[in-house]
């Protein structure tokens, strides 16, 4: 790995990304990462946050059509919400502040403490979960299905959103909206190792798959010997495409996990697309690249969120931030 | 009857045996979570020692809350809003007493133990750190000592559990034959009572 200790990899990181993104304010000490010119007079405020190691999710989302901050947590470990409490202070213009939330029991608890801790000081704060990962069967015996990829489309929807001036009900019911229509599959090809154990956390071994594997290496639905490009494209997208049935083209994110390269990543693509055509489902707009990772994990997953029109002029919306931007 | 310094003292006390016990939670963390149990509660017990000595709260509420709040500040995850909430709520529920007594502080705890289950919506037998703070509280009007054993069994009765909340429900079968670390680590927490009384173990060196 290339870091120092483990205990400083957040606080390094950090540090860098100051550096490198002036128009960005970062709180190293405090780990709150908000854009520079926040609050913005008059707009609703997105506030994001969950454990490190998914970059560039949330704190490469933070600027103007996105994010207003991120709060980015230990390794795999949700934030505390005195890091919240202290974004939101931060962002909120008079406006409200949406809370943008992945579904894990850590990230739930500590923004649920933030929301509350946040309203004391006369914050108005909604919050948003998402939970998109159809991997998961949705009950009573699990902690209920994880937020992966839908997370990149609500924060840049909601996002624009509030970048049009809509009030905190209409920002929240966009986000809202994404997530109900978004759904996302995963596969890995090889574990993560985070730096906290030095080496990775679960067992894969070579030659094998985990379908629908969450974002921090979490087991799916099964695991086999490996498949081409093309059967994972099948798979990945049937998955997605019996919890989902869009009418209206789609936004598509076809996502690397970290360790899988460029290359692999457009040629799964190709197969993705295919698959989408073969199953009369049209695609509206489409993003290709690391988005929503899980350190060096290797593996890809995909999203699909039913559009409309409204969305897909919020989609077009300027954002710039460092991972993505457009229209500016 | 518990003053502040006894509760200081139980901390302490939870802070060491976390200190001394973290690789093996991190390890227990590993083959059904993402191996940093260990770390987290080192960080935040830290945390809750510096600021008892820093604050000295003088009655066994102030030093429970002011322990649950650092835990909730430092730690994150679910384990920083469950523990913290735990020690907070059962400060709040001994209000402003200097002493309180053994039976206030186990009904205290008990409630509090309550709220931590229904704030991670778990009961026993989901595999998760209520497995070890149920039947801790239940045998804690007989003896800190009791409470102790109660909590360390409970930890052990895990193994053979499915785990069906937090990230480890995410395995199915697959968390099956592995010792929950939440669980773990709330009989370390509970075993530190007994040493807090100057019961069982001193801090001494059990494997």
């Amino acid at each position: 790995m290339l870091i120092n200790v483990a205990e400083t990899v957040v606080a390094d990181a950090l540090r860098g990304m100051a550096a490198a993104h002036p128009e960005l304010t970062v709180d190293v000490e405090n780990r709150v990462i908000v854009r520079r010119d926040a609050p913005v007079a008059d707009k609703v405020a997105l506030v994001s946050g969950g454990g490190s190691g998914h970059e560039p999710l949330h704190g490469g989302f933070v600027g103007p059509g996105m994010l207003s901050a991120a709060c980015p947590g230990e390794v795999f470990t949700s934030p505390v919400p005195d890091q919240m409490v202290r974004a939101a202070a931060a962002v909120d213009s008079g406006r409200g502040v949406l809370f943008v939330v992945k579904n894990y029991t850590g990230d739930v608890l500590n923004f649920d403490m933030a929301a509350e801790l946040a309203e004391d000081e006369g914050i108005q704060v909604a919050k948003v979960l998402v939970n998109d990962d159809v991997a998961v069967t949705d009950s009573l015996y699990t902690a209920g299905r994880r937020g992966t990829g839908a997370t990149l489309f609500v924060e840049k929807l909601a996002g624009a959103a509030a970048d049009e001036g809509m009030p905190l009900e209409r920002v929240e019911a966009v986000a809202r909206r994404v997530n109900d229509r978004a759904r996302s599959f995963g596969v890995a090809l090889s574990a993560c190792s985070t730096p906290a154990k030095g080496g990775p956390t679960f067992d894969l071994p070579d030659g094998e798959l985990e379908l629908g594997v969450g974002i921090h290496g979490e087991p799916g639905r099964e695991r086999r010997a490996m498949m081409t490009s093309r059967e994972i494209a099948d798979f990945a997208v049937d998955a997605v495409l019996d919890d989902l049935q869009p009418r209206n083209p789609v936004l598509l994110l076809v996502n690397g996990m970290g360790a899988t390269p460029l290359l692999e990543l457009y040629g799964f693509h190709a197969e993705v697309q295919r698959v989408l055509a073969e199953r009369d489902v049209a695609v509206a707009r489409v993003l290709v690249g690391n988005y929503v990772t899980s350190l060096d994990m290797a593996g890809a997953s995909v999203t699909l969120c039913e559009a409309d029109e409204e969305l897909l002029r919020l989609w077009d919306a300027p954002v710039r931030t460092p991972a993505l931007r457009w229209g500016v | 009857m518990l003053d502040a310094g006894f509760f200081r003292r139980w901390l302490t006390a939870a802070a060491a045996a976390v200190d001394r016990e973290a690789e093996r939670l991190t390890e227990l963390d590993s083959p059904i979570g993402d191996a940093d149990h260990g770390s987290n509660l080192q960080r935040g017990f830290a945390a809750v020692v510096t600021t008892l000595d820093q604050e000295a709260p003088a009655t066994p509420g102030a030093v429970l809350v002011l322990a649950g709040r650092q835990l909730i500040s430092t730690v994150g995850g679910a384990s920083g809003p469950l523990y913290g909430t735990l020690l907070r709520r059962t400060g709040k529920a001994l209000g402003e007493a200097a002493e309180v007594s053994e039976q206030d502080f186990a009904d205290a705890l008990k409630e509090s133990v309550e709220a931590v289950g229904r704030l991670g919506g778990a009961a026993v037998g989901d595999k998760t750190m209520l497995d070890a703070l149920v039947p801790a509280v239940d045998a804690l009007a007989e003896s800190f000592t009791a409470a102790a054993a109660a909590a360390e069994k409970g930890a052990e009765s895990t193994v053979p559990l499915q785990a069906r909340k937090g990230r480890a429900s995410y395995l199915g079968e697959r968390s099956i034959g592995h010792q929950d670390p939440g669980a773990t680590s709330s009989a370390l927490i509970v075993t530190a009572l007994a040493e807090a009384a100057g019961g069982s173990a001193s801090g001494g060196d059990h494997e």
